[in-house]
């Protein structure tokens, strides 16, 4: 049907030489006539002619063809994809926001400047740290922030000889990446069997070239470190300072304060936890919490509150300067003040652990059919293993592709690299219980497929608007003219 | 001339293959399979200095990116250029001609910290 609809046709290949959409009789005359020669083409560019109908229907179904969390289950691991609700969308978009100039004077920005003045002290609140700059525009560039303000703190104690940073195997991709672009020798080390950071290897690295160990809690692998107060001792003995990554912060919020647990300087993302929208290229959010000993040196300005008046304060002579034009990305902070003040603490602990339950529902309910990498309680997602050899030959991004077939958005797949033939399910505490069970059952049906008819996996999927597509050829050789 | 039965193995899967005081450098037919289909190799350059499992060149795959850790110290003298035109040179022919790269070794006796085929065998034997 498809073909004879000529669905799957690029806008390119539905031209018609001279169709047009609405042509108005001012443009009928060429502009070239009002161009010097140099700046002419020789010859026109291939763009597709189409009636304004049919350019309607081709981006119509293009845009049905998009799979959206408003639309079904999104089960990325690590991408805390959990329901963003409608009302933070109408709040952070009120002209009195939307419309507000940055150059404005702060005396008409009082309402955006109280805003983010609370969205601080919340922070501050749910993590215990002493401040918070809500200028970093993601989780990395919240990451660079932190790693810039330990370099700070070092140096303003004459202390040149920090070098390093160490990284365990369990952490967040950016954050080797984030300490090499600080300028700083990436150690890497290896997490002990059950997933969590080996102290003996840690206190082997430590020294006084150290000048952070970059975490990430609960770690990539979905447990919490559970000896996080000796790892913090370890680090402050070294002299070094502790960074966490705070990204899967949806398993703790509520639930434990980084600072009681000796973090320094850490990240949150407003796109994941406080329920802002993400991906698609949209603006993100990643503001940075720091302890008192390590706050001057964060980012200036930082808005303040004297008086009763709220303003913008850059007075602060051993801040790094400023990370962002303006303020941060206002209208994602916004939407992670609506969270805040949506929930009192005792539901901001509800959401954690209805968080953590689901993720062991799944995980649970899959034993024996999709195991867990390590056979122990999760966190606020799961991490399974497949062995292809037990699977007649069936891969990990086969499953993942049969999937769709089924309906799901594919979880994360080969991540963390620690973990073989890693699939990583983060289903988060908005998804209800029956649409876990419907996840589960189409994993099953797939094992059951796997068993039965191993080849209907492997070319999967076979429901999609284009099938298997060719990935090897098309990073070897990408070609992207037709 | 070398095969898989007469390199030297490190436990991280690469192998150095020992000419004069030139090792060749590649990865294990294990590496290869557990990689999948290699995309893209980024080679080290010539006249750059390593040490002995320092990280010098990162090996793309449709599934993730590896580091290729140096088996022996010494310094790069060649790298394996056709990897840039059929990086599946290393996939089709890991201990042939999908070699990567080629150390002048500082210090020859690091070889025998590594495994030979059989000892590497066992490593990988599930």
């Amino acid at each position: 049907m498809d073909e004879i609809l000529q669905h799957n046709q690029l806008s390119i290949e539905k031209s018609h030489c001279g169709r047009r959409g609405v042509q108005f009789e001012q443009t009928q005359q060429h502009a070239s006539a009002y161009l010097p020669q140099s700046c002419l083409r020789k010859t026109a560019p291939n763009l597709p002619e189409l009636s304004e109908f049919d350019t309607v229907r081709h981006f119509t179904r293009l845009s049905q063809l998009n799979y959206s969390l408003d639309g079904q289950f999104y089960p990325l691991g690590s991408c805390t994809m959990k329901y963003n609700p409608k009302a933070y969308d109408v709040l952070s978009v009120l002209p009195q926001f939307a419309q507000a100039h940055p150059f404005a004077p702060q005396s008409a920005l009082q309402g955006t400047l109280r805003a983010l003045y609370e969205l601080q002290e919340g922070l501050k609140a749910i993590t215990g740290l002493a401040a918070f700059t809500l200028q970093p525009a993601a989780g990395a560039h919240g990451e660079l922030t932190g790693i810039l303000t330990v370099r700070a703190y070092h140096e303003s104690r004459k202390d040149f000889e920090r070098c390093e940073v160490i990284v365990p195997d369990t952490a967040h991709g950016t954050n080797p990446a984030t300490a090499n672009m600080a300028g700083y020798t990436v150690v890497n080390i290896k997490s002990g069997p059950d997933g969590c950071v080996d102290l003996e290897a840690l206190q082997a690295t430590l020294s006084n070239k150290t000048a952070a160990v970059m975490l990430t809690v609960p770690n990539t692998v979905g447990l919490f470190e559970k000896n996080i107060r000796q790892i913090a001792e370890l680090v402050h003995k070294a002299g070094a300072l502790l960074y966490m990554d705070g990204a899967n912060f949806n398993a703790l919020i509520g639930l434990a304060k980084p600072a009681d647990f000796g973090v320094d300087v850490m990240h949150l993302n407003l796109h994941k936890t406080f329920a802002a929208p993400h991906g698609g290229g949209g603006p993100g959010s990643g503001p940075v919490g720091a302890a008192a000993h390590v706050a001057k040196f964060l980012p200036k300005p930082f808005v303040v509150k004297e008086n009763g008046v709220y303003k913008l304060e850059a007075d602060r002579a051993e801040s790094i300067g400023k990370m962002k034009a303006f303020y941060g990305n206002a209208a994602v902070c916004l939407r992670g003040l609506c969270y805040l003040k949506q929930f009192d603490a005792t539901t901001l602990k509800t959401i954690a652990e209805k968080a953590i339950l689901n993720a062991n529902y799944v995980r649970a309910k899959l034993k024996g059919k999709f195991n867990a990498f390590f056979d122990t309680n999760c966190m606020h997602e799961c991490v399974l293993s497949i062995d292809p050899h037990a699977m007649n030959g069936v891969h990990t991004s086969d499953v993942a592709k049969r999937l769709l077939d089924y309906g799901f958005y594919a979880p994360t797949i080969y991540f963390p690299l620690i973990v073989p033939e890693a699939m990583m399910i983060e289903p988060t505490e908005t998804e209800s219980k029956e649409m876990l069970d419907a996840f589960v059952t189409a994993l099953e049906k797939i094992y059951d497929e796997i068993q039965t008819n191993p080849e209907l996996v492997k070319a999967a999927p076979h429901t999609q608007c284009v099938e298997r597509i060719d990935e090897v050829s098309a990073a070897r050789q990408p070609n992207l003219r037709w | 001339m070398y095969n898989q039965e007469n390199c030297r193995f490190a436990k991280t899967h690469e192998w150095a293959f020992a000419e004069g005081d030139v090792a060749v450098v590649g990865i294990s037919n294990h590496a290869q399979e557990e990689i999948s289909d290699i995309v893209f190799v980024d080679l080290p350059k010539v006249g750059q200095k390593t040490e002995v499992g320092k990280n010098c060149c990162v090996v793309e795959s449709v599934k993730s990116a590896s580091e290729i850790y140096a088996p022996v110290s010494g310094e790069i003298v060649e790298v394996n250029e056709a990897l840039n035109a059929d990086p599946a040179l290393v996939n089709r022919e890991p201990h042939g001609n999908g070699w990567l790269f080629k150390i002048k070794m500082a210090n020859p006796a690091e070889l025998d910290n590594l495994l030979d085929f059989n000892a590497y065998q066992a490593t990988i034997a599930k």
